[in-house]
């Protein structure tokens, strides 16, 4: 079981027998009264986003699933195509049900797909991705802009913020946690 | 110490063209001809063409030019081990989003002084009274934090309240505290276990004159750092002309629920639930309100609004932008009436399994020698500087939040 204190971002559980995803939390208490947690849930089934407000102390049952490495085949109209690389069996899930990681999956590539219930409903993809930058502006030129960093568009459609130093056509390595940048890949 | 070095890189872009000037910071960037050198605030470019210097911490020697500043020499006083590595977290803690933690830093100085500056010539007196505490606030509804290692028991202040009473009692009848309170399990973009509380007393004066100082403290800090008597609130621009409205509670009920706040009340939850999910996102979207007339129940050490029928507490609570900036009473002074709510309290914290803390015997006696009719308000400063500055996360505009440290 979990109570309000566990909820997160991405805490998965069980509301009202659907699992559910935290997107986004909030920990609200007027100074004098009693606490809540107002929580932005995806239904991951469905993908649709609901709002809840749970009462401190609050309990949910956890969400038993399961994960299956699988090899990402490609996208396929607004599905994405997956297959368990031993049986041959294929998968399809949706947009909604990738949520970002769909911008960070490339043709062959092998993830973990979530199961509940023998149902696929997710998809995690690799800690580290290496992708190529297709579109940024160029170097360092004598700029004193005040943010240490500048917007890069990656070869999956991805945008992301990079240092200043990295050019179109260099492989960044990606942490798909944060989604953010860590390292320029020497190719 | 470096002989002549300039606090800051705002300060050397600050200088005119041709000074000589001297200053730390870190290459962040480079091309052939130049380097970007930065600290948390500024960043400012370097003629000269240095090797080896990427995303070393350097000190620069040089002019100032109508463009940066034209090194003679930079001395590198700690290289990292691989060019340019990816910041470490304080650094991107200060200058992440367009240097937002950096800035509100800066922000909340000036707010500091601003709130001095105004209360000081209002003719206050600044205290300081003690964290550690032998009794926190009674309140069913706030943790406090257990300090060991002192001869008695103590616990956190969760508001420098019975202390500052009891110098009004004493005889001190302005007086203002700025430090910080404490509250245990409370985190979040609007709270923190530890924060910054402005607390203020006027004796012989009424909940209506402190209402008065919140506003006007409001006011005054927004033309000044606004320029104008406006705040960038997240739905649009807030207008803090005074005076703001009061909007007795049963009112926003009625309002913004359409229900009737005493057949609610029966159910506390219920209150709550209504309180944060229908009315606070309702309260202070484009002018800010004062919610006031509570409960009795919710009372906490408010009187009772001399005349009321039926009987509602002299308490108040601002609201802007949907955040609750402040709570004020019209202060309880009956010591009689007050141990009974205190001995209440007591009684249902047992009952709910809260600890129970010890009565504050030294308080209870203040009361009974006689503190004035008073006036009182507790106003989170973080919020305060949230609001000025434009920053939704109160984690932002603070040093370090408690999961950074």
């Amino acid at each position: 079981m979990y109570d309000t204190s566990d909820i997160r971002k991405n805490l998965k559980f069980l509301l009202e027998g659907v699992p559910v995803l935290v997107v986004d939390f909030q920990f609200v208490k007027p100074g004098k009264g009693q606490a809540f947690t107002r929580t932005k849930l995806r239904n991951m089934l469905t993908g649709t986003m609901l709002e809840r407000t749970f009462k401190t102390g609050e309990r949910f049952e956890k969400a038993d699933m399961e994960e299956r490495q699988q090899q990402f085949l490609y996208p396929e109209g607004d599905k994405f195509v997956f297959m368990d690389t031993k049986s041959y069996e294929q998968l399809f899930l949706n947009g909604e049900q990738l949520g970002e990681a769909r911008f960070f999956i490339q043709d062959g590539m092998m993830v973990d797909v979530l199961f509940w219930n023998d149902r696929p409903i997710g998809v995690t993809p690799p800690t580290f991705v290496e992708l190529k930058v297709v579109e940024t502006e160029p170097g360092f030129k004598g700029d004193t802009s005040t943010n240490t960093g500048k917007p890069a568009k990656l070869e999956t459609g991805a945008t992301i913020s990079v240092p200043l130093f990295v050019n179109e056509g260099d492989v960044i390595k990606i942490d798909t946690r944060t989604y953010e940048y860590v390292e320029r890949v020497k190719k | 110490m470096i002989r002549g070095l300039l606090a800051s890189v705002e300060q050397v872009l600050a200088s005119a063209p041709g000074t000589s000037v001297r200053f730390g910071g870190r290459v962040t960037a480079r091309d052939d001809a130049h380097v970007r050198v930065e600290d948390a605030l500024a960043a400012v470019l370097v003629r000269g063409a240095f090797e080896g210097v990427e995303g070393t911490l350097v000190v620069v020697v040089g002019e100032r030019t109508t463009e940066g500043v034209a090194a003679n020499a930079i001395e590198s006083v700690h290289a990292p081990s691989v060019a340019f590595p990816r910041p470490g977290g304080d650094v991107r803690a200060l200058t992440d989003h367009g240097r937002r933690r950096a800035r509100a830093l800066v922000a909340r100085r000036r707010v500091l002084a601003g709130i001095r500056r105004f209360f000081e010539g209002r003719g206050f007196l600044e205290v300081e009274t003690p964290s550690a505490v032998p009794s926190p606030g009674m309140d069913l509804h706030l943790g406090a934090l257990e300090v060991r290692g002192l001869a008695g028991a103590r616990w956190l202040a969760t508001s420098p309240e019975y202390q500052m009473k009891r110098l009004l009692a004493g005889g001190l009848h302005r007086i203002y505290q700025l430090g910080r309170a404490f509250r245990a399990d409370e985190s979040g973009v609007r709270h923190q276990p530890e924060f910054t509380m402005l607390e203020w007393y006027r004796g012989f004066e009424d909940a209506e004159a402190v209402m008065r100082d919140t506003e006007e403290l409001v006011l005054a800090l927004s033309e000044e750092m606004n320029g104008a008597a406006r705040l960038d609130g997240s739905r649009g621009p807030i207008d803090v002309t005074t005076p703001w409205e009061r909007l007795p509670v049963a009112e926003a009920f009625r309002r913004y629920a359409s229900v009737d706040v005493a057949s609610v009340l029966p159910d506390e939850e219920r209150f709550f639930r209504i309180l944060v999910e229908q009315i606070e996102p309702e309260l202070g979207r484009t002018r800010p309100v004062f919610l006031t007339e509570w409960p009795l129940s919710m009372a906490s050490l408010a009187r009772v609004v001399p005349g009321s029928d039926p009987p509602v507490a002299d308490r108040f609570e601002a609201f802007v932008d949907s955040l609750e900036l402040c709570n004020g009473f019209g202060e309880l002074t009956d010591p009689v009436e007050q141990r009974t709510r205190f001995e209440h309290d007591q009684r249902e914290r047992a009952r709910l399994g809260l600890p129970v803390y010890p009565l504050d015997e030294r308080f209870l006696a203040a009361l009974e020698e006689g503190m004035p009719p008073s006036g009182g308000n507790a106003l989170g400063v973080d919020r305060l500087v949230m609001l000025l500055t434009g920053v939704r996360d109160l984690r932002d505009v603070i040093a370090f939040s408690d999961e950074r440290l």
